[in-house]
């Protein structure tokens, strides 16, 4: 019932038909994709398959050399540098290690997106930075601390924090719960949902860790990386839910779900024998 | 025979046209029928490859330049991102600059004293030494101390910055990396080194000084007389004027290395090296284009021109 009527919505993002390639090496082929508001998708596939160069296509950080993304309606290639300025202001970025300014403490690095776009007064920064780092579970006293004084989960919640101060309408993770613990991946992974239920927000997840995409999940895309696929294939190999997981025909989908090397192990030993 | 050679030719042409686009198969075994002919292609598509890649190059540099100095005239940076980097370059490379204009003062005084001395002109030595440092050596030390000290610096830490996707983090902000990160520190450099030279100009002449008094026991009123009589304004005009450049490129060479820094401790290190010596490479060319510039042009308006003897 809610899938439908989320289907029948106008998407907040698109990319129709889009590629991108790094000189020579191509990493993206022909990628068509509707986000609906509201969603939250979660990319999955090995590394090196492009899930990170296909968000960072959507917001701008990479620019594809064939097809289109479009925002809002809006082309996100024909906007000159201060709209497209703007229309970041509507993006949240969760960086895989949080890229935070390391010559700046905590709270000056969650203040950055309020002091660039907006007059607030220095009382008004100090409370929202304080609402967003209790939102996300930190004290007050990690305020002044360096980057480089805190834990790797304690980064990735900065982070977030970061990516939340603007009431963002669509939230992207890159890799959020890679290099954490368990316990730490889990309070991530409680965190997006919580971000998701109190503030409405589209949100778009890549990782390769299964409990987070099974978790979080409305929607769960799989790429798989363009130099093991044939010229006709398509790159997406699974769309779906997360119930459509445990019933997939694709044994490339299955081998990554549940984890098993497969043929690759094959590889490996071809590789090695021809070695010696 | 014939069909051999048009086969030979076609060849020739694959495996040039490859080439170019992919660099991996000009490892192949050069072809048995012509093993020269083909050397002698790949050779023309090294070459070829590399005239290909510095075009791109310099012109991925020109439109950053370009980005740059747009950025500089729309929208002033930000007050607290330029002090910093104002702090970085002028004030903490005041000593480092001073140090090496004294000791090249008093290395100029020991190298000339004895060719001079031997003419009997050793009172000539402050005209020497004082016209060397302030047409040459004050700009070119003080701005390869500069690449040395803040260029590779910068490169160092644009590049970790875009290691660690805190330039893409400054993009998915709204805020534009080059507005924030480069026009700053070009500013930084543009209007810091003619202050460090005339620092280093100011060094060298007393460093020249006290070396030539205290120990070749040369007369003041001399040294210092004929110091005046070669040394005009024009020549520290010449020194100033280089200088600015001299910083334009340290800044933007840097900028550029830090900005395409390959991935990694070792892109980082590449980077920073890099920008120093393509820094110094630049200082050492804009030095010898604005000397012939600027000697044409002293002699427009002085056409009387040599002045030494």
């Amino acid at each position: 019932m809610i899938d439908e009527l989320i289907r029948e919505q106008e998407p907040l993002v698109s990319l129709e038909d889009i590629s991108v390639r790094f000189g020579e090496q191509r990493v993206l082929r022909n990628i068509s994709l509707k986000i609906p508001a509201g969603q939250t998708l979660v990319l999955i596939g090995e590394s090196g398959c492009g899930k990170t160069v296909l968000m960072k296509s959507i917001i701008g950080l990479v620019r594809p050399w064939h097809g289109r993304v479009l925002f809002d309606n809006k082309e996100m290639s024909k906007l000159n540098e201060r709209q497209l300025s703007q229309l970041r202001m509507r993006f949240g970025f969760v960086f895989q290690n949080a890229a935070l300014f390391d010559s700046m403490t905590v709270g000056q690095n969650v203040a950055f997106p309020l002091r660039q776009h907006g007059n607030y007064t220095p009382a008004e920064i100090r409370e929202e930075v304080l609402s967003r780092l209790s939102e996300v579970g930190l004290p007050d006293t990690a305020v002044g601390k360096k980057p480089a004084e805190l834990s790797g989960g304690m980064r990735k919640r900065v982070g977030l924090a970061r990516a939340l101060i603007m009431k963002p309408e669509i939230i992207m993770y890159d890799e959020p719960t890679t290099g954490l613990d368990p316990i730490m991946s889990d309070v991530i992974n409680e965190l997006i949902l919580r971000t998701r239920r109190r503030n409405a927000v589209t949100s778009i997840v890549v990782t390769h860790d299964m409990n987070t995409a099974r978790k979080v999940a409305d929607r769960i895309v799989m790429l798989y990386p363009l130099a093991r696929l044939k010229p006709d294939e398509s790159q997406i190999i699974f769309d779906g839910t997360p119930e459509d997981l445990d019933n997939v025909r694709d044994r490339r989908v299955r081998q990554f779900v549940n984890g098993e090397a497969g043929e690759r192990l094959m590889e490996l030993r071809a590789a090695s024998s021809a070695r010696g | 025979m014939v069909a051999s050679r048009t086969k030979l030719r076609k060849t020739v042409f694959i495996k040039s046209g490859r080439s170019v686009s992919s660099p991996s198969l000009t490892t192949e075994t050069p072809s048995q029928a012509s093993p020269r002919l083909s050397r002698f292609t790949l050779w023309i598509v090294d070459w070829g490859r590399v005239t290909y890649q510095s075009v791109i190059s310099l012109g991925r540099f020109s439109l950053f330049t370009w980005a740059t100095f747009v950025w500089m005239f729309t929208r002033a940076p930000r007050r607290e991102t330029i002090w910093p980097n104002f702090y970085q370059v002028g004030v903490l490379s005041l000593p480092v600059v001073a140090l090496t204009g004294t000791f090249i003062g008093m290395v100029l005084a020991v190298q000339s004293y004895f060719q001079l001395r031997q003419l009997g002109l050793e009172t000539r030595l402050g005209a020497v030494i004082n016209m060397t440092l302030v047409r040459e050596l004050g700009p070119v030390l003080a701005a390869t101390m500069l690449a040395g000290r803040v260029g590779s610096a910068m490169a160092a830490e644009l590049g970790t910055m875009r290691v660690t996707e805190q330039i893409d983090a400054l993009s998915a902000m709204g805020a534009n990396p080059i507005r924030y990160l480069v026009v700053p520190r070009f500013l930084a450099c543009l209007l810091m080194i003619p202050t460090l030279t005339i620092m280093a100009d100011f060094m060298g002449v007393a460093g020249g000084y006290f070396y030539s008094y205290l120990v070749l026991n040369i007369d003041t009123h001399f040294y210092f007389y004929n110091s005046a009589q070669f040394v005009s304004w024009y020549d520290l005009f010449t020194g100033l004027f280089k200088s600015f450049f001299f910083g334009a490129a340290i800044a933007m060479v840097s900028c550029y290395q830090g900005f395409n820094c390959a991935p990694g401790a070792e892109g980082v290190g590449r980077a920073s090296t890099a920008s120093f010596v393509y820094s110094f490479v630049s200082i050492l060319i804009l030095d010898l284009g604005i000397g012939i510039f600027l000697d044409k042009l002293y002699m427009i308006f002085f056409p009387a021109g040599a002045r030494l003897f």
